[in-house]
């Protein structure tokens, strides 16, 4: 006999794969046909397909097999074709932006060149995934929640890669495509502006992503602690408040004296994680065009304490002595 | 019995936690607190680092005691183009010390020809002849950053010929070239000029042979006009120079700096501003003394590029904050100051 156990799925409904709803004239046939897969189903669905390709489904997977072979055919150049070499680096190889000198002009290829290209043909593809979640879940007569999240990550990554370049007037501020790489852009462009941590909008991004996290438990958390009431069916939950509802928000009330309800605590999780990078993106663009310094800026308008000083003396700037080098 | 150790997932995932972690120092550290409460202004050591190191940083028992009395070296030896004005006793005392100091095994003759020891054929005698002076120089000059500990021979050379840390120019990176990325010695893995990350990797011919501005933060809360200030692949570079000062010193960043704003001056440490003369000493160093030094060199001692040797900031501090672990030799060897 099954046991009902829900912090891992336990229980697996084998049954004839669902075919899925017919689609509106102009349509592509989706592809492959649908069957059941039990590691699947050991974390989610065990159906797998079909799947939905479609033009647009298909030239954003073109362009971002182009940008990835732009990116990672540069990153095996960059170890002389050497296969062992490129695996074993990997994380360290990259393909970088131009440098500053070519502001916004076309940069020969191996100065940057590549990297313009490969982020056009990333930009492509994204956008064109982008559609593709609209176009979807308009098919299924959905609301388009989920294209609209996902375009708030866009949002930060053309921020980063393209609109405070161009505002910068050059492609080098621009991120390079690379695990560390990346990673040593972020450290310095914080140091470089006088650290992100006292620039507001960083610390908005910063509440929303550790909130979103923290919805996530909360609402992940009570839904499994109800489950033997039904409180995993959310939906029918929500228009027939059976006993799952009434103990979520009880319990709640009881702990905190507020309780969102079964609908709103998902509105609630969006707005968290859609606000993450919608403030992070003005954050970034924020920074270099209007303050060059956040941590000036933070002393400025009063955002950051001045601490006593405990050495027994005050170094001064030695570069401000006569004559002195920086 | 049916454990996690009888399961191929359980080995794994140790393998995996194992080979993950391989690079990291062993616990524990100590942790001390220099800087105001709530301001993480912390020094992190580990005891197994500098119990480890600290073979590496005692100081050799001294030469014993030479009279001070007695003619000048320079008017009883011949060629004697430095530390003429020592007695005989404490000019032999000296060489033996720096026999000690640099050439352990071979002796006199890795400097001089055992018959004439004014022959100034080997190119050993002309180098070390400059490296006393330029050791006067630092003793003299650079008591900004050396303070009244001072340096000798010993600080870089440890009894080898060549100190163990110098740095040479790099050659063109081995890439494929022609209208590929080019990344120059960034992105690339084993770096450990810049701590093993994918930072540009030669902060050394940027920074302590060229002169290239340090400083990358913006200097005013707002953007100033007609002046964008530094790019962040300056800044990365700037990062790398760091990350070999943080490991050449055992230090980490909030050794000099409070890290809530790195640039600030009045908030940083005593020591940064002794670290701002060490930069500027070893670019000196670098131009002055070392390179000029190029044409003396065989070819075996030059770098890959037919470039001279070079210093930087492990060259002296071999991992610790105070070559030698702060220990000054110069109490008993007063006539390395000028």
């Amino acid at each position: 006999m099954a046991q009902y156990q829900n912090i891992f799925t336990q229980v697996q409904v084998n049954m004839p794969p669902e075919p899925g709803v017919a689609l509106p004239p102009g349509s592509w046939p989706r592809i492959g046909s649908p069957r059941l897969q039990y590691w699947f189903g050991k974390i989610g669905d065990a159906q797998v397909g079909p799947v939905y390709l479609g033009w647009l489904g298909l030239s954003s997977l073109i362009c971002g097999f182009i940008a990835i072979e732009i990116i990672g055919l540069n990153m095996w150049a960059s170890v002389n074709w050497d296969p062992i070499q490129f695996v074993r680096q990997l994380p360290w190889l990259a393909l970088e932006p131009p440098s500053p000198e070519y502001g916004l002009s076309l940069p020969p290829l191996a100065e940057g060149g590549w990297w313009l290209m490969a982020g056009f043909f990333l930009t492509a593809s994204i956008g064109l995934w982008w559609l593709r979640m609209y176009r979807r879940a308009r098919a299924l007569g959905m609301g388009t929640h989920v294209a609209w999240a996902f375009a708030a990550a866009i949002w930060l990554y053309l921020v980063l890669g393209f609109i405070r370049p161009v505002l910068m007037g050059n492609w080098g501020e621009a991120v390079p495509f690379g695990i560390f790489p990346h990673l040593d852009w972020t450290a310095a462009f914080s140091i470089r502006y006088g650290n992100l941590f006292y620039n507001p909008f960083h610390m908005l991004s910063i509440v929303f992503l550790y909130g979103a996290t923290l919805l996530f438990a909360m609402h992940g958390a009570t839904v499994l602690a109800t489950g033997r009431y039904g409180g995993d069916r959310e939906v029918e939950q929500i228009v027939d408040r059976g006993t799952a509802s009434e103990r979520m928000g009880l319990f709640w009330r009881w702990t905190m004296g507020f309780n969102a309800n079964i609908e709103s605590i998902h509105r609630w999780a969006w707005w968290f994680a859609v606000l993450c990078p919608l403030t992070g993106g003005i954050g970034i663009l924020l920074t270099g065009t209007v303050v060059d310094n956040w941590y000036l800026w933070g002393v400025k308008h009063g955002i950051a304490p001045a601490y006593p000083l405990v050495f027994p003396e005050v170094p001064q700037d030695p570069g401000m002595l006569p004559g002195g080098p920086q | 019995m049916r454990n996690w150790t009888t399961k191929p997932a359980g080995w794994l995932l140790t393998a995996a936690v194992l080979l993950a972690t391989a690079g990291c120092e062993w616990p524990p550290q100590e942790t001390e607190q220099v800087g105001y409460r709530g301001v993480a202004m912390e020094l992190v050591t580990s005891p197994e680092t500098i119990a480890g190191n600290a073979e590496l940083h005692e100081v050799p028992a001294p030469q014993p005691p030479a009279t001070t009395d007695g003619p000048k070296a320079g008017d009883v030896y011949q060629n004697v183009q430095v530390l003429g004005d020592l007695s005989v006793g404490e000019f032999t005392r000296l060489m033996l010390a720096i026999t000690e100091w640099v050439s352990p095994e071979q002796g006199c003759n890795y400097c001089h020809v055992g018959e004439n020891f004014a022959d100034d054929s080997p190119y050993t005698k002309r180098v070390s002849r400059n490296m006393l002076k330029m050791n006067l120089d630092i003793n003299g000059n650079w008591q900004d950053h050396v303070k009244q500990t001072g340096v000798t021979c010993y600080t870089c050379h440890r009894g080898k010929n060549v100190p163990g840390e110098i740095w040479f120019e790099n050659p063109p990176r081995e890439s494929a070239g022609g209208f590929t990325a080019d990344n120059g010695y960034q992105n690339m893995a084993g770096m450990e000029s810049v701590a093993y990350s994918s930072l540009p990797g030669d902060p050394f011919e940027t920074f302590l042979d060229g002169y290239e501005q340090v400083r990358v933060i913006g200097e005013s809360a707002l953007p100033r006009k007609n002046d964008v200030g530094a790019s962040i692949q300056a800044t990365e570079y700037t990062y790398g120079l760091m990350m070999h000062m943080s490991t050449s010193l055992g230090v980490n960043c909030t050794y000099c700096h409070n890290s809530r704003a790195f640039s600030v001056w009045e908030q940083s440490t005593p020591m940064r501003l002794n670290s701002w003369y060490g930069v500027t000493m070893v670019r000196e160093l670098n131009n002055e003394w070392l390179e000029p030094l190029q044409p003396v060199y065989p070819e075996k001692r030059l770098g890959p590029t037919g470039d001279a040797p070079k210093a930087n900031c492990a060259t002296c501090h071999r991992g610790v904050n105070k070559p030698l672990n702060g220990q000054s030799m110069l109490p008993d060897y007063p006539n390395l100051t000028p």
